[in-house]
């Protein structure tokens, strides 16, 4: 056990992570043992979890670009909030497609309404984010009053019902249809082939492979292509640059400022396109209020995935993973709560062999408080299972944020040949 | 510099303002509305008594929030948190308020000591988590807003909602005891007679004694030397032994403090229960309120008045086919234009005092560097 401690000690950053994922699903199955419950770690519950996962992606990775630049931005749900509006009027009006890119457009004016603000004009990035939020909602309301509200089945709150996105199987490994030709469905064959243990995980990847949603699968790409993007090319270095240190990089000739309208205008795209998201593959309708705080999510998730692209789509898993559980039934949860309670217990544990004793002290009383709430609560309340996300952010926080490096120069005023 | 602090607290927010109300009318000509007689409706619908009332009904709550964000802006602490902890301050003291009744005077403090203690606690998470574990009190206080959101909704729901629920679903009504008595009585005085519906909270007074207090504090106390100064120079206060620490901790207790009260003048002066539709967004309104007044107390106070002032007024506009959310669009307009034009203003006053300070070099006899 010690030995296998020491490696965990000396392993790198990505195995780590993959050790930690095992150990959640391995606490995940033993809570489903003693509850009896099945559903915690099943196909369904997966790709439930990818499918809410997305939208917080999307504004994740959007915090992401302005954050690299040196801008915070806290606008992510307002911009989110136009995507959402732009993206139903143009598929009510248009057609899907059209409804995304219009989506992309609402977000994006947003986004460079709060790049005018924080990089020309300088003002605080937390005061022009929360402008941008009021703004947004405000806006889209207004527009929703002269455009939804004469049409049937629209409001001031709603539109009318729109067509969405339609699925689709991946070619060769689900049986996708490739230019008019049908691939072969491998892992379905797999599926079907009825073999011990083989089957199941054919089956959960033919879950995520099968019927998935063109949008989740952009977002998806998106993650690879942003860490390539801002870590491999000369662009992305230069974008980084005025996140970490803007003089030095302005002093090196790198155009800051537009660098940074750059980021920021690239949030607003991405908050857009989660927008785009939810109205388009989740809802079918723009409902005002619909982002429900995801813009807010997405932030949690930027930090909670220390400013990168791989930690971010890990936090927004998480996240997309808690609100599934909220449409899976009380027992689900139950049993959710007893996983986290064995978790936190099982960490005190490990801290108290490494003599972290305060921490260890910390994480028992926090892990025995769930066990106690497992043991005495009938059914977990809807209502507190919808603070879970902030909840885990929070405590994720308090927890690591001394280990969490944020962008060295982000929020920082920066004008123009000007020192620091 | 007299001027040039004129330009910035005054100027700044009338430009910011014509500019709103300007972007606003091209939006409504877009859609083909008359701005012009728009906004004659509001003025005309706006000054009437009962709207007056109700304007310094909506500004209450809105000056409160207001002044909660201002003492926080003044050390350079952002709450966010207002929304979240005023919402659960309220549901907390509208039920302990009902549980019991005493004195009205008694009755009414013990509803204020429940409501403040709630939001204090509410803000101290926040300001602990910064000291302790140096988490950012703008994310912790976004996320604490919902954790209070979906915590307030649970327990009104299932702990202090009413058992005898008739068509609305509330907590229990507080006896009149706790309730805050309207001032119409003493307007009449004035010889101002409102109609029915228009009460003037009494909450007024508590809110002027808290505006006049929070101008003492900051202004005129020790504590607000202190706060004043880590504000505009952490290092520097920290080096003549103010303990950034504790700042910290006591400016967000007394901001959640604050952000308690905000929901009082409605439940005390209105509904005496916590329905569950009770009015949102004070919060987050608060910020732009405090940002208009430039945190200044008379400033916010002007400001809260305006905002109370569209929110009433925009009550018209549906009923001549405007929409009515082309308010909301004025005050998301001007929190961005004020602080836009605050920017703009300040860099042209810095430009003048530094060519002033040239030219008074240029003009001065030659003095050897090494003495200046």
């Amino acid at each position: 056990m010690t030995a296998l401690v020491d490696r965990y000690q000396q392993a790198g950053r990505r195995s780590r992570i993959v050790v930690i994922a095992l150990v959640a699903i391995l606490v995940m199955t033993i809570a489903e043992l003693i509850t009896g419950t099945s559903d915690l770690t099943s196909r369904s519950t997966a790709s439930a979890a990818l499918r809410l996962a997305i939208p917080i992606l999307l504004a994740g990775l959007g915090g992401l670009y302005s954050e690299r630049s040196g801008v915070v931005n806290i606008g992510l749900e307002g911009m989110m909030i136009a995507g959402t509006w732009f993206a139903a009027w143009g598929a009510w009006m248009f057609g899907p497609w059209e409804g995304v890119l219009l989506g992309i457009i609402g977000g994006a004016i947003f986004g460079l309404l709060h790049a005018l603000a924080t990089v020309t004009f300088n003002v605080d990035h937390i005061v022009s984010g929360v402008a941008i939020n009021i703004l947004g909602l405000g806006a889209m309301r207004f527009l929703s009053s002269i455009v939804y509200t004469p049409e049937t089945g629209g409001s001031v709150i709603q539109s009318p019902p729109i067509g969405g996105i339609s699925n689709v199987d991946l070619p060769f490994l689900a049986g996708g249809n490739l230019f008019g030709w049908n691939t072969p469905d491998f892992f379905g064959w797999l599926e079907n082939l009825d073999m011990f243990f083989v089957s199941d995980v054919a089956g959960v990847i033919r879950g995520f492979t099968g019927q998935i949603n063109w949008l989740t699968l952009i977002g998806l790409a998106l993650v690879p292509l942003t860490a390539w993007l801002l870590w491999r090319t000369p662009w992305g270095l230069r974008l980084r640059s005025c996140g970490e240190d803007p003089w030095a990089a302005e002093s090196l000739g790198v155009p800051v400022l537009r660098m940074k309208y750059y980021g920021v205008v690239i949030s607003g795209i991405l908050s857009g396109l989660a927008g785009a998201f939810l109205v388009l593959v989740q809802a079918g309708i723009y409902r005002e209020g619909m982002t429900g705080g995801r813009g807010f999510i997405g932030l949690g998730a930027l930090i909670f995935g220390n400013w990168l692209p791989a930690g971010v789509l890990g936090g927004s898993l998480v996240f997309g993973f808690g609100d599934s559980l909220r449409f899976r039934g009380p027992e689900v949860v139950k049993s959710f709560i007893l996983a986290v309670a064995i978790g936190l217990i099982a960490y005190g544990i490990y801290s108290f062999t490494r003599s972290k004793i305060r921490a260890a002290t910390i994480q028992t009383i926090i892990g025995a408080a769930f066990l106690l709430y497992y043991l005495q609560v009938e059914e977990v309340s809807n209502q507190l299972l919808a603070a879970l996300p902030y909840v885990i952010t929070l405590l994720v926080l308090a927890a690591a944020s001394q280990h969490l490096r944020m962008p060295a120069a982000d929020g920082a005023r920066y004008a123009k040949g000007e020192a620091r | 510099v007299k001027s040039g602090r004129f330009l910035t607290t005054v100027v700044a927010p009338l430009i910011a303002l014509v500019i709103a109300f300007g972007i606003a009318a091209l939006a409504l000509l877009l859609v083909g509305i008359n701005p012009i007689t728009a906004y004659q409706e509001m003025l005309s619908f706006g000054l009437s008594t009962e709207s007056l009332i109700i304007t310094i009904n909506n500004a209450l709550p809105l000056f409160v929030s207001a002044l909660a964000v201002a003492i926080g802006f003044k050390m350079g602490l952002f709450n966010i948190g207002v929304e979240g902890a005023y919402l659960l301050a309220a549901l907390f003291a509208a039920y302990v308020g009902a549980q019991f009744s005493i004195t009205p005077i008694l009755h009414v403090s013990a509803i204020l000591l429940v409501a403040a203690g709630v939001g204090a606690f509410w803000a101290w998470i926040a300001g602990v988590l910064k000291v302790k574990r140096g988490v950012h009190e703008v994310i912790s206080t976004i996320m604490l807003n919902y954790i209070a959101l979906a915590l307030s909704a649970y327990l009104f729901l299932n702990v202090f909602r009413a058992e005898t629920a008739g068509l609305t679903i509330a907590t229990d009504l507080i006896p009149e005891t706790g309730w805050i008595p309207s001032l119409n009585p003493i307007l009449a005085l004035f010889g101002i007679e409102a109609r029915a519906g228009a009460n003037l909270h009494g909450f007024l007074l508590i809110a002027i004694v808290l505006g006049v207090g929070y101008h003492y504090l900051v202004n005129k106390s020790r504590f607000g030397y202190n706060l004043r100064a880590s504000g505009v120079n952490p290092t520097a206060a920290g080096a003549s032994g103010v303990d950034p620490k504790k700042m910290v901790i006591r400016t967000m207790l007394i901001s959640g403090a604050l952000a308690g009260l905000v929901g009082i003048a409605p439940l005390l002066g209105f509904y005496h229960q916590y329905p569950q539709d009770f009015p949102r967004n004070f919060g987050f309104n608060g910020i732009a309120v405090a940002l208009l007044g430039r945190n200044h107390p008379v400033g916010m106070a002007f400001g809260a008045l305006l905002f109370g002032f569209m929110q009433r007024s925009s009550l018209i506009l549906d009923l001549v086919d405007v929409p009515k959310e082309i308010v909301t669009i004025i005050q998301g307009i001007v929190v961005l234009a004020v602080v836009i034009v605050y920017e703009v203003i300040a860099r042209y006053v810095n430009r003048r005092v530094i060519a002033a300070a040239a030219a008074a070099t240029d003009t001065a006899p030659d003095v050897p560097a090494v003495a200046a």
